[in-house]
């Protein structure tokens, strides 16, 4: 124990820290997603409506973030805001902000893919059975495109639950910047205390997304029969 | 206009980039009427039933439905289309639902009537073409012809004015294409005013009131079906119904 410096996790109140620490990287991400998944699916649909200026627009905003990667990202709305716009953000907000805007390109993205992928003929038939644009979405679309989305918006939560790692790096105090100041705290005493830690902190995520990657193959598996 | 009349096409032109599909069509369909187009490949006669139903924008001409404009993008679009009845070659069933839900979806959620209602009378509909044993199952667990005959309830549940079917056993196997035809007999014989694109030529001369011959995109005859398949008065029409029929090769 002492060599793999697992011992750190046991003194005081070290690992409870940890899940604290891990609270938070949860927090931000489940908010993150809970937004993303519905402003995602919004504009998702508006790409494949044939307006091309509007087309125009959202293609730049997905590149835009997609391109970018997610620190500069964090670093322009944490430091940006503040010095151009004068908003005193705190990280935890500044880092919903960034994951929901990120999260929000990536899945209507997937939705876009997944709406095309729908024969054009399912959107005529129940355009002839007379359901409105909305109902057709609602009852027909949607359904089905929601089937195909399943796994693949599952694979884009874990991934916004990994990413959360970044929000250290604008002051957030999530379960890897617990782990590096219990680190700290005992360099002396327990010198291998950062392999234990960082173990810990490996394995806390692994505990975090797995059950969410077995959840998309059962509901794939159930939508397929 | 007559006063029975249910469908009135004027002067509609329909281009695809520059390309004229439809070239003036003036039709009318009477009340009660089985009117059939026949014709070759890309004459237009699928892109009329689609422009019929607003699902192709028109370029020229207008189209009537009980004296109400038919356009798309019109605002009352999805009011008319529910008197429009439209089946497809490709079945088009939705296929995350039950023939059940299939069935009652538009009633209920366009004509907002009550679970039970619908449900009673897809089962009434469904027992007429044969299929009350298949209202729990999914699309993908029924054959081309049965899927198409739930189609055909599937538009008929809404009490459309007129009932469009366009090549709607062109992709079937051959053995269950009898079954379908049956009950589009079966809906003729009701009185229902139906408006029909088919290759199938024994069948258009069974079920029609009046045939339509299209080419190039217009109409170039049209009259009683014996009148038009015995004694085609165009060139075209007669050399259009040639190929159907065969010569022996025995002296």
């Amino acid at each position: 124990m002492q060599a793999l410096g697992l011992d750190v996790l046991f003194k005081g109140k070290n690992f409870l820290r940890l899940l604290g620490g891990l609270g938070v990287a949860l927090k931000i991400s489940l908010i993150s997603v809970a937004l993303s998944i519905p402003l995602g699916i919004l504009l998702g649909i508006l790409m494949t409506r044939k307006n091309r200026v509007l087309r125009a627009i959202l293609r730049l905003y997905l590149e835009t973030l997609r391109i970018m990667p997610q620190m500069v990202l964090l670093f322009l709305v944490f430091f940006g805001t503040t010095r151009a716009l004068g908003w005193d953000l705190d990280g935890e907000t500044a880092s919903v902000i960034v994951f929901t805007l990120w999260g929000t390109a990536e899945m209507s993205d997937l939705v876009r893919g997944a709406l095309i992928s729908i024969p054009k003929h399912q959107f005529e038939s129940a355009e002839a059975l007379g359901l409105t644009k909305a109902q057709m979405h609602l009852y027909i679309i949607l359904p089905q495109a929601v089937r195909r989305l399943v796994p693949l918006s599952i694979n884009l939560i874990t991934r916004m639950i990994k990413t959360t790692s970044l929000v250290l790096m604008i002051g957030v105090v999530e379960v890897i910047k617990v782990a590096q100041q219990i680190i700290e705290a005992n360099r002396m005493v327990s010198p291998n205390g950062a392999f234990g830690m960082y173990l810990t902190v490996f394995l806390l995520y692994f505990i975090s997304c797995f059950p969410i990657s077995l959840l998309a193959g059962k509901l794939e598996k159930s939508f397929r029969e | 206009m007559e006063k029975n009349t249910v469908l009135s096409l004027r002067g509609l032109v329909k281009q695809f980039d520059n390309v004229t599909i439809l070239d003036g069509i003036d039709l009318d369909i009477r009340q009660g009427e089985v009117a059939v187009i026949i014709g070759p490949s890309g004459c237009g006669k699928s892109t009329l039933l689609r422009c019929i139903n607003a699902l192709e924008p028109v370029q020229g001409g207008e189209i009537l439905l009980e004296g109400e404009p038919v356009a798309a993008g019109g605002k009352n679009l999805p009011r008319i289309r529910q008197k429009i009845g439209m089946v497809f070659q490709s079945y088009d069933l939705f296929p995350h639902l039950t023939v059940m839900d299939n069935i009652t979806l538009s009633p209920r959620k366009v004509q907002k009537r009550s679970r039970e209602d619908a449900e009673q009378e897809a089962r009434e509909l469904l027992a007429r073409v044969g299929l009350s044993d298949k209202e729990k199952s999914y699309p993908r667990e029924l054959s081309g012809g049965q899927k198409q005959r739930v189609a055909i309830v599937r538009m008929l549940i809404m009490h459309p004015e007129i009932l469009l079917f366009d090549e709607v056993t062109a992709a079937l196997d051959p053995e269950m294409v009898r079954e379908v035809l049956d009950v589009m007999l079966d809906l003729a014989a009701q009185g229902r005013t139906m408006l029909i694109v088919t290759h199938e030529m024994n069948f258009a001369r069974a079920v029609a009131d009046r045939v339509i011959f299209m080419d190039e995109g217009r109409i170039v005859e049209e009259g009683a079906p014996d009148d038009l398949f015995d004694h085609p008065k165009t060139e075209r029409a007669g050399a259009f119904l040639n190929m159907f029929t065969f010569e022996s090769v025995r002296a």
